[in-house]
């Protein structure tokens, strides 16, 4: 059985004419002599359910996958949106058949009911409440059971959901586990389970349906200022402002733009949302293209934060630091996230762990008390130390002369060993000593040597590195 | 030798007509070091661009250091309230010179939370985003630290950031790798070497001394050399005079001496 090639899936004509998947590809060659035969991609088929599920978030914010080929959307609270349940879920139908797909929908109260009546059941609309009758004629197997129960379930008789339903619970739970039972519960709608979203939920959106796509930038623009308007008043009555954005740009054909703004403080200032929009939009690599037409755009808050209106103080104190962190969001909407960065210090002796870099945009580190007095560190360093050759007294003395990037340099001042040894608790065991030096060459050029290594004490020759320069 | 005292005499006067000019020369800061103040009449002016030049490829940090020194003096305005210090830098300076290193921010005398770095990637980034910086009054300085020569940094490219600088009163520092005279319309401009320093105790190198000689000035001071020792407690500048105080040289690697004066230094432990 290994090794053989099989029929992962059929096309509707091929399904007519009695292939069906599972079957191994030479029987289907001997069936159908000029079979077209294209090889599985799962990677494709992921990606195509993917990009279904982004243009999904139309309808509702709440969409998950369903294994490799189905989609969950949660649309309480949406469909009336859409002229009701029935009507959206037609909507929806003709919205993804428009793109060449074929799809099987069904409205009900759970989405394991909703599940199980798409993939076995007929389709359509389960009144509320009716999930119960609705389902009990399916197979067992819409259960999504493993094989060994469906195979147990059926020696004992059990071919439908309406036969378990009408079991008593407690011996098949003893038979074939926990597990059939809240299936069972769920499929039949007497249990409720949320689904899984693959976005964030958005605290608070925005958006606008054009019944004719819009293309021209000026239209988009015009379009997306009034979101922006839109959104600005929705957070004034909130009492918030946003930290992280998220514009969507849903375009006729199925695909989903969306871009990303973060913010360094909670905002709802619909010009300096509508400046980082565009430094964005600006900085994008390949420019948002409308090909047939933009039909939703969408702008949501990924995050919101408490903002309560400001009086502008006298002292300009708190103007300035607006108008800094104004210039921080414009300088990281267009360079990115990681490229504006504020120093950072943490309490370590090693001086490669001792100092980072942090997002200006990220919340400030707990403040980390400062080495008293100021140890001599370089103003900056190298990440690897560059490997030199020097000449200094056995076995710690600082170097007489060294050779960096092949210059010689002679060594006027110097000042060490600063000796730090490698934190046990992070790096392995072995880890050679490290014996700092401050020197200064005869033009008054000043470097932060060391010596890996001691002699004798610890295995193989010391080597020396130059680790950073002083100004 | 005459003729020489009336042309700088004469170009003193110039530069107090065109000063008049400078709205952001009603506003200046000073070096600290009480000869370079001294002849520098009051100081340096803010929201202008002054340029530091690195006499070799080898002097960058000392000009990095300079340059950072004179952004951290411009951007004390009110009594000990330092505004916020933006550094626009190169990627490429990484692998030349190193990452820059919080605790050395720190030994100059710096808050390291007053800086905002921005790496960039080319040039260009570096001008737009210190013209957008130089727009942002609240700003105390701006340090623009490109890679090379590079050809967007023109004679337009400065004057844009200049009038910005004048408009915002944002000082504007431009920290170049070449002493090749680039076309700017920087008021000033720096070259900057390191100098041997004064030794502390032991033969340890002391506080950063530089050289710094003015390659322009409108105020007719060109040509003038100073050297200068930054002291990161007192965040001034002061006047070099290596030789002015009692240095015994003694062997690095001994035992540390009594330390005239400088209490600072903490004895180490000679290990081995």
């Amino acid at each position: 059985m290994k090794g053989a090639q099989r029929v992962s899936a059929v096309s509707p004509r091929a399904q007519a004419i009695g292939l069906a998947p599972g079957l191994t590809l030479a029987d289907a060659r001997a069936r159908i002599p000029d079979l077209v035969v294209a090889d599985h991609d799962p990677a494709a088929d992921a990606a195509l359910l993917e990009r279904i599920a982004d243009d999904c978030d139309r309808w509702t914010p709440l969409v998950a996958l369903d294994g490799p080929d189905g989609l969950v959307l949660d649309i309480t609270g949406c469909a009336h949106l859409f002229g009701g349940e029935a009507m959206m879920r037609a909507r929806l139908a003709t919205h993804l058949q428009g793109h060449g797909l074929t799809l099987r929908a069904v409205v009900a109260g759970t989405p394991d009911a909703a599940r199980a009546l798409a993939r076995f059941g007929k389709g359509g609309v389960v009144p509320c409440g009716r999930e119960a009758d609705h389902v009990a004629p399916l197979p067992i197997s819409a259960l999504g059971l493993s094989r060994e129960s469906v195979t147990g379930l059926s020696r004992a008789g059990l071919k439908t959901i309406g036969d378990l339903a009408a079991r008593p619970g407690t011996p098949l739970a003893a038979r074939f586990g926990e597990d059939l039972l809240t299936r069972l519960r769920r499929t039949l709608g007497h249990e409720d389970v949320r689904i899984v979203p693959r976005r964030i939920l958005p605290a608070c959106i925005a958006e606008r349906r054009f019944a004719e796509p819009i293309g021209r930038a000026e239209d988009v623009q015009g379009a997306f200022g009034l979101l922006i308007d839109d959104l600005s008043s929705m957070l004034e009555a909130r009492g918030a402002g946003g930290r992280v954005f998220e514009a969507a740009f849903f375009r006729a054909d199925g695909a989903v733009r969306r871009i990303l703004i973060e913010t360094a403080r909670p905002s709802r200032d619909p010009l300096s949302l509508a400046r980082l929009f565009r430094e964005k939009l600006d900085a994008l690599s390949d420019p948002l293209d409308p090909g047939f037409g933009f039909d939703l755009i969408r702008l949501a808050v990924l995050r919101l934060e408490p903002l309560a209106p400001a009086q502008v103080s006298l002292d300009g104190r708190a103007v300035a630091e607006e108008e800094v962190a104004d210039l921080v969001d414009r300088l990281v909407a267009r360079l990115g996230r990681d490229r504006v960065l504020r120093f950072m210090m943490r309490d370590s002796h090693d001086p490669e762990r001792a100092a980072g870099f942090l997002s200006a945009t990220a919340p400030p580190p707990p403040a980390c008390p400062m080495p008293a007095p100021p140890l001599a560190r370089p103003l900056m360093m190298f990440d690897p130390p560059h490997p030199i050759e020097a000449l200094a007294e056995v076995p710690d003395g600082p170097p007489l002369r060294f050779r960096w990037r092949r210059v010689l340099h002679e060594v006027v001042h110097a000042e060490g060993p600063e000796r730090i040894a490698a934190e046990w608790w992070q790096s392995e065991k072995g880890t050679p000593t490290r014996d700092y030096y401050r020197v200064e060459n005869h033009q008054g050029r000043r470097f932060w040597l060391f010596r890996l290594g001691l002699y004798d004490r610890e295995p193989g020759p010391p080597a020396w590195f130059l680790h950073g320069l002083f100004p | 030798m005459a003729v020489e005292q009336d042309v700088s005499a004469l170009r003193r006067v110039l530069a107090g007509l065109e000063a008049e000019h400078l709205p952001g020369a009603s506003s200046t800061f000073t070096l600290g070091a009480a000869g370079a103040d001294g002849q520098l009449a009051d100081g340096l002016p803010r929201g202008v661009l002054h340029e530091v030049h690195a006499a070799a490829g080898a002097d960058i940090p000392a000009a990095s250091g300079f340059a950072l020194a004179l952004a951290l003096r411009a951007s004390v305005r009110h009594a000990n309230m330092a505004q916020p210090i933006l550094w626009v830098r190169q990627d490429m300076l990484d692998s030349e010179t190193g990452a820059l290193h919080a605790p050395g921010v720190a030994g100059l005398g710096l808050d390291p939370a007053q800086i905002i770095l921005v790496r960039v990637r080319d040039a260009e980034q570096a001008l737009r985003a210190a013209g957008d910086a130089a727009r942002c009054p609240a700003l105390g300085a701006v340090l623009l630290e490109p890679w090379g020569e590079p050809k967007a940094l023109d004679l337009t490219a400065t004057r844009r950031l200049a009038l910005r600088a004048r408009e915002s009163g944002v000082t504007m520092l431009l920290l170049r790798m070449t002493d090749r005279p680039m076309a700017s319309v920087a008021l000033t401009r720096w070259q900057v070497r390191p100098l041997v320093s004064a030794p502390l105790a032991a033969g340890a190198p002391g506080a950063p001394a530089f050289a710094a000689t003015l390659l322009r000035h409108r105020g007719g001071l060109q040509g003038r050399t100073w050297k200068l020792e930054w002291d990161h407690e007192s965040r001034s500048f002061r006047d070099f005079a290596p030789l002015s105080r009692a240095v015994v040289p003694v062997p690095s690697g001994r035992t540390v001496a009594q330390g005239g004066g400088h209490t600072d230094v903490r004895p180490f432990r000679r290990a081995g």
